[in-house]
């Protein structure tokens, strides 16, 4: 697993080169992303487009990353596939993240 | 139910990884509704997950069986391994994490069992023998998506 970073005028955009997020490596993905977000641009984007499956650690380690980066910093969400969706559905985060349904919405919807 | 056990791997997070895909993948071919493929993936993933990390939390990896039984309107699967047993509380407790808590505040784990217990229209658990036994079943039956 990977994290790809671009700088943009929408905010800070996150790509994850990764097809799981799991409890395999929701501790690596908490810890990548802390690293990745040093740079303090007030508007995170995460870019799921290739994440096929997440589980509960998987989410947990999203929720950690958002907590991460402090109340005055925020991370959106975008290009969740189906699956990934439903687990942020069903434990009903889909209310506390903003969730984009590609990377263009979600840098279109510029909130800085 | 569930009368063998097809599939067995060891209790690390990798193996469970891949031992549950290629359940996975045999119920597809089997005929399982791409919809509740996703289902079963998720409510296995969190399943197995919680022996890796519970079960054989005080030992070393043991194994953990998978084995199902498909017919038109149900798909039971069944988890065993012999690790240290499952405490009631887990299945029994019943609220969704509370979200309305300032956000340093959101939780960042136990959402396992609520998600099992969403996606699933059965539970059950037997202890025998020092081996736990867990089932979930799955709806398959056309009319529900």
């Amino acid at each position: 697993m990977s994290l790809t970073s671009t700088m943009t005028d929408s905010g800070q955009i996150v790509t994850v080169n990764a097809e799981r997020i799991d409890a395999a490596i929701a501790i690596q993905f908490k810890e990548d992303m802390r690293s990745e977000t040093e740079s303090g641009a007030s508007r995170v984007i995460l870019d799921l487009s290739e994440v096929q499956f997440i589980d509960s650690s998987g989410l947990g380690a999203i929720v950690a990353a958002m907590k991460q980066l402090g109340s005055n910093r925020k991370l959106d969400l975008a290009g969740l596939s189906p699956m990934v969706e439903k687990v942020f559905r069903l434990t009903r985060m889909d209310t506390v993240f903003d969730l984009y349904a590609s990377l263009n919405e979600a840098t279109a919807a510029s909130k800085i | 139910m569930v009368d063998s056990f097809a599939c067995s791997f060891l209790a690390t997070e990798l193996d469970a990884r891949s031992g549950i895909g290629s359940v996975v993948e045999r119920l597809r071919r089997m005929g399982l509704p791409e919809a509740r493929a996703g289902d079963v993936q998720i409510a296995l993933a969190e399943a197995v997950n919680n022996v890796v990390e519970h079960a054989y939390a005080d030992a070393a990896p043991g194994d953990v069986s998978i084995g199902y039984s498909l017919d038109a309107k149900q798909l039971w699967v069944s988890i065993r391994d012999a690790g240290l047993p499952l405490p009631n509380k887990n299945l029994t407790t019943g609220q969704p994490a509370d979200l309305s808590v300032p956000l340093e505040d959101l939780p960042e784990g136990g959402f396992g069992w609520f998600l099992i217990r969403e996606l699933t229209s059965d539970i059950k658990y037997e202890r025998d023998n020092g081996n736990n036994r867990l089932s979930l079943c799955f709806d398959v039956s056309k009319s529900c998506v």
